[in-house]
């Protein structure tokens, strides 16, 4: 299969993440690859926007089945998330179980006026009534394909697809 | 009841016998030994092909739990597992409820034992009453009703001059003294050898010196007093070295080691295993080696098996709660043959250290089999293998470290007076 | 070979003694513990981890302080909290240990916390719970307490990250101290070079070189160059089991003053587990002063706890 050039999709989100910036918006990105893209976007932008970082790891619903990752981040969010809107930045929306958790995180730290989500891939199989605000682009994977999103050194974007033994979906 | 042993290997330490040969018994009595005497035809014969036969073994330590304390064993249940264990005469120690320090109770308590005809008890009195270590005994009352000798039992006497006066009158009428030899203070409260790994679990330790200055202590006394001192229990190569030194000397004294001492040592506590909880504590490797020589080399005279059964829940409780002591009597035979096996020890050796040696030291006319002694006989397989749990033991107390082990060594027949008391396929007599 | 706090797998099922925790784990729950520090400061200071689930803290030993940081951290975790002081019920009446233990199982709690005042009690406690309990041990006699050794050794690596090239000295009442054994197994773990002890010999375990470390009789001598100062708390005990003769001659020969910490390096930083003796082991000067890091340790002891019940509580990948 055909994976679209990441760098590609950043700049198509990026184009209208800014369209939806209003003076009440923030950005937080979901670790860690909605990290690295919000960093590049913040970076293209001209105007400071709020923007804070959060893993999700303490929300996710399968806790009791697998217990904590290993490197799980404590949420960095310094603003007032009280009347926001906040933009969700993450790499690969899938189950939607990752966006829950995030929600679920967020509204600890506040109420938000709205909050929107923007993926550079949906890859189909959303297990609950959520979908992404903003995408980059739809894959149909299947369960037995993971992809994967990681930058290189010189901070480029690549993405890659692998077939799995189990369905290890996230 | 006339009963021939036929094709056994006859071990008999004390007559200096090892050899295949048959044994004759009647009336409650060895009436020969290779040849019968004339006319002698079996009521009944019993197949010893492959196995050893040997005098019934003699235990110098044995708890019976009676009086007092029969919600953790009873005489019936302890004497049966005497019985399965090979053990035809076995010591109790007076620390009873009451404690046997008057007549009247050993008096009862022999009558009781000898009606369930199982193994012959001799009680040790109490050297102090209630084993208080204050006043004396009636020693010569006691001795008449049925002691082998007197004790403190777990209860050092904490007054050097009572210590002193008790050994100088039993001296008088030459009674042997059975002490475990502990200086109270040090050991007090102490639940494990006071070393590397009570210091890593936070156990209050005893020290070695707890009992290598209390034999120094006794050993000085009795030079003066005359008494003859049996030491119990050593669990010290300190302790074996100062007992060695003696002998040397030509101090007439005698010693005996528990089975636990012999195989294990304070590692086997591992995660708190409150059946290694022992009285004595369980040692380092360098005591067990000593005291594993000692016995070799003839400075510890006897193996005993310390049997101390224990309800469950007393073992329950976090380690230094949990009441000392193992169940011993079924393991008394097994774990002497491991010794043996282990030291390169002759077996015939081996087998006088819980048969004609014991005797000696109780003063008893057992622990042989000499034509014309009471038919007291245990008949053992010496390379069955046999799995050390619940069921497989006869006594009220399960609580010992070597649960779940494998150990070699298993009692076919026992006979008292030439007659069977326990047959290792018969569930019930 | 067989090792009762972990699974057959290695993953962590109790935590009962860091003898015998793999290195590994001890740095997992470091890690974890790093991650929760921050939700101290958020307004809403929970996470759903243990939502559902029920902590029992079965204090058979008073302690309000230690009692109340894991309740803290059980509660930051959303978790239930039953609190038992078996002191004040049933067991004065002489209910055994296990029946206690039997009694809060059948009311279906999913961790135990249990503190007791003999060496080897949570052993116990964890050989019988069923396998979908956890059991922390909050202290067992002399033996160990390990969330203690975890956040001291958590402590030391935030200020000292280099754990590889540590002098660290404990001083003070070794022998009856379970914070000590715990320490010591902590930091011998992480590759701590060198570990001193600093204590009269009444107040050593015989053989105590044998954990890995020096001894030092001599204060001064002991905290020369040491970059950590670790100081315990001394019992009224001591003096009456004739192991001490004062509190003041104690103060003189190994309390920590301004001056002896002068001989340690000078950015060395001083702990107390709590509560202090002041006066006793530590001069005010010192426990108020610029080096003490005191009252992080007591802020990262529920960090370190909140790790420890949510790596027991989540399930294995």
């Amino acid at each position: 299969m055909q994976l679209p050039n990441p760098e590609t999709l950043l700049s198509d989100i990026s184009k209208k993440i800014t369209a939806l910036i209003k003076p009440d918006t923030a950005m937080i990105g979901i670790h860690s690859g909605g990290v690295w893209l919000m960093e590049r976007i913040l970076a293209n932008l001209e105007q400071e926007v709020p923007h804070g970082t959060l893993d999700a790891a303490f929300y996710r619903d399968d806790f009791a089945q697998r217990g904590l990752k290993n490197q799980s981040q404590a949420a960095n969010i310094t603003f007032d998330v009280q009347g926001k809107h906040i933009i969700l930045i993450d790499d690969i929306f899938y189950t939607g179980r990752t966006a829950r958790a995030a929600i679920n995180e967020l509204f600890d730290f506040g109420r938000p006026a709205s909050v929107s989500l923007a993926v550079l891939i949906n890859r189909g199989g959303a297990e609950l009534p959520i979908q992404p605000n903003i995408v980059g682009a739809n894959l149909a994977l299947r369960s037995n394909q993971r992809l994967q999103l990681w930058q290189t050194t010189q901070g480029i974007l690549n993405l890659a697809l692998e077939n799995t033994e189990d369905a290890d979906h996230v | 009841m006339k009963i021939l042993i036929k094709n056994g290997r006859i071990i008999d330490p004390k007559n200096n016998i090892d050899a295949k040969q048959d044994l004759y018994i009647a009336a409650g009595q060895i009436v020969g030994i290779g040849q019968g005497p004339k006319g002698f035809t079996a009521n009944q014969t019993i197949d010893a092909t492959g196995l050893i036969v040997a005098p019934g073994f003699v235990d110098l330590c044995a708890r019976l739990r009676e009086p007092g304390d029969e919600y953790k064993a009873t005489l019936e249940s302890e004497l049966r597992a005497a019985a399965a264990g090979g053990v035809t005469s076995l010591s109790c120690p007076p620390d009873t409820d009451p404690v046997l320090d008057e007549p009247g109770l050993v008096e009862m308590l022999k009558l009781r034992a000898w009606r369930h005809n199982l193994a012959r008890v001799y009680p040790l009195g109490a050297l102090t009453q209630k084993l208080e270590g204050k006043a004396l005994t009636e020693m010569c009352e006691l001795t008449e009703a049925g002691c082998a000798g007197f004790t403190q039992a777990d209860y050092p006497i904490i007054d050097t001059q009572v210590l002193w006066r008790a050994l100088e009158y039993a001296a008088t009428f030459g009674y042997t003294i059975f002490l475990r030899p502990e200086e109270p203070f040090l050991a007090k409260d102490g639940v494990a050898h006071d070393g590397e790994i009570a210091g890593r679990l936070g156990l209050k330790g005893i020290p070695s010196a707890a009992e290598s200055l209390r034999i120094a202590a006794v050993l000085r006394i009795a030079q003066e007093t005359k008494t003859k001192i049996h030491f119990c229990r050593i669990s010290t190569a300190e302790g074996v070295a100062l007992i060695r030194e003696a002998k040397k000397n030509g101090i007439a004294i005698t010693a005996d080691v528990s089975i636990h001492h012999l195989h294990l040592t304070e590692h086997d506590i591992g995660y708190f295993d409150s059946n290694a909880h022992l009285k004595p504590p369980l040692r380092t490797l360098r005591d067990k080696d000593a005291l594993c020589l000692g016995v070799k080399d003839g400075t510890i005279d006897a193996i005993c098996s310390d049997h101390a059964p224990v309800d469950d829940d007393a073992k329950l409780l976090p380690f230094a709660e949990a009441e000392a002591g193992a169940t011993g009597l079924e393991l008394l035979l097994p774990l002497t043959l491991k010794w043996s096996v282990h030291h390169k020890v002759p077996l015939s050796h081996a087998i006088a250290k819980i048969t004609s040696e014991a005797a000696a030291i109780l003063g008893i006319n057992s622990g042989d089999l000499s034509v014309g002694a009471h038919a007291d006989i245990a008949i053992f397989d010496p390379e069955a293998h046999w799995q050390v749990v619940q069921t497989a033991l006869k006594s009220q107390g399960k609580n010992t470290p070597f649960i779940n082990m494998e150990v070699t060594g298993k009692v076919l027949y026992t006979l008292l007076n030439g007659q069977i008391t326990y047959h290792s396929k018969m569930e019930s007599i | 070979m067989y090792n009762p706090q972990l699974t057959s797998d290695g993953k962590l099922k109790h935590l009962l003694s860091i003898e015998g925790l793999p290195k590994k784990v001890l740095l997992q729950i470091l890690d974890t513990a790093e991650s929760f520090v921050g939700i101290a400061e958020r307004d809403v200071k929970k996470v759903p981890l243990l939502r559902g689930k029920t902590v029992c803290n079965i204090f058979f030993e008073n302690s309000t302080r230690t009692r109340t940081t894991f309740e803290i951290a059980a509660k930051r975790l959303s978790a239930d909290v039953i609190n038992l002081n078996v002191n004040t019920s049933s067991q004065s009446k002489g209910e055994a240990i296990l029946d206690t233990v039997n009694n809060l199982i059948a009311m279906h709690t999913d961790m135990f916390v249990v503190r007791h005042n003999q060496s080897g009690a949570a052993h116990l406690i964890a050989k019988h719970v069923p396998d979908n309990i956890s059991v922390i041990n909050a202290g067992d006699g002399r033996h160990s307490h390990p969330t203690q050794g975890l956040l001291d050794v958590f402590t030391i690596r935030k200020y000292k990250p280099d754990m590889h090239n540590l002098r660290v000295a404990l001083v003070g009442d070794v022998l009856h101290s379970r914070v000590a054994r715990s320490e010591i197994h902590a930091l011998t773990t992480l590759g701590v070079p060198e570990i001193r002890v600093i204590a009269p010999k009444t107040l050593l375990p015989n053989q105590v070189e044998k954990m890995g470390v020096h001894v030092f009789h001599d204060m001064k001598v002991g905290l020369k160059d040491v970059d950590i100062v670790m100081m315990l708390r001394l019992q009224n005990e001591r003096m009456t089991g004739a192991m001490l003769p004062s509190p003041q001659e104690y103060y003189k020969t190994y309390g920590l003053t301004p001056e002896k910490l002068a001989l340690a390096k000078p950015d060395a930083i001083v702990m107390h587990p709590g509560p202090m003796n002041r006066g006793v082991e530590i001069d005010s000067r010192v426990a108020d002063g610029g080096q003490a890091v005191i009252l992080p340790q007591v802020t990262y002891g529920i960090a370190i706890r909140m790790a420890v019940m949510a790596i027991l509580a989540g399930g294995s990948a």
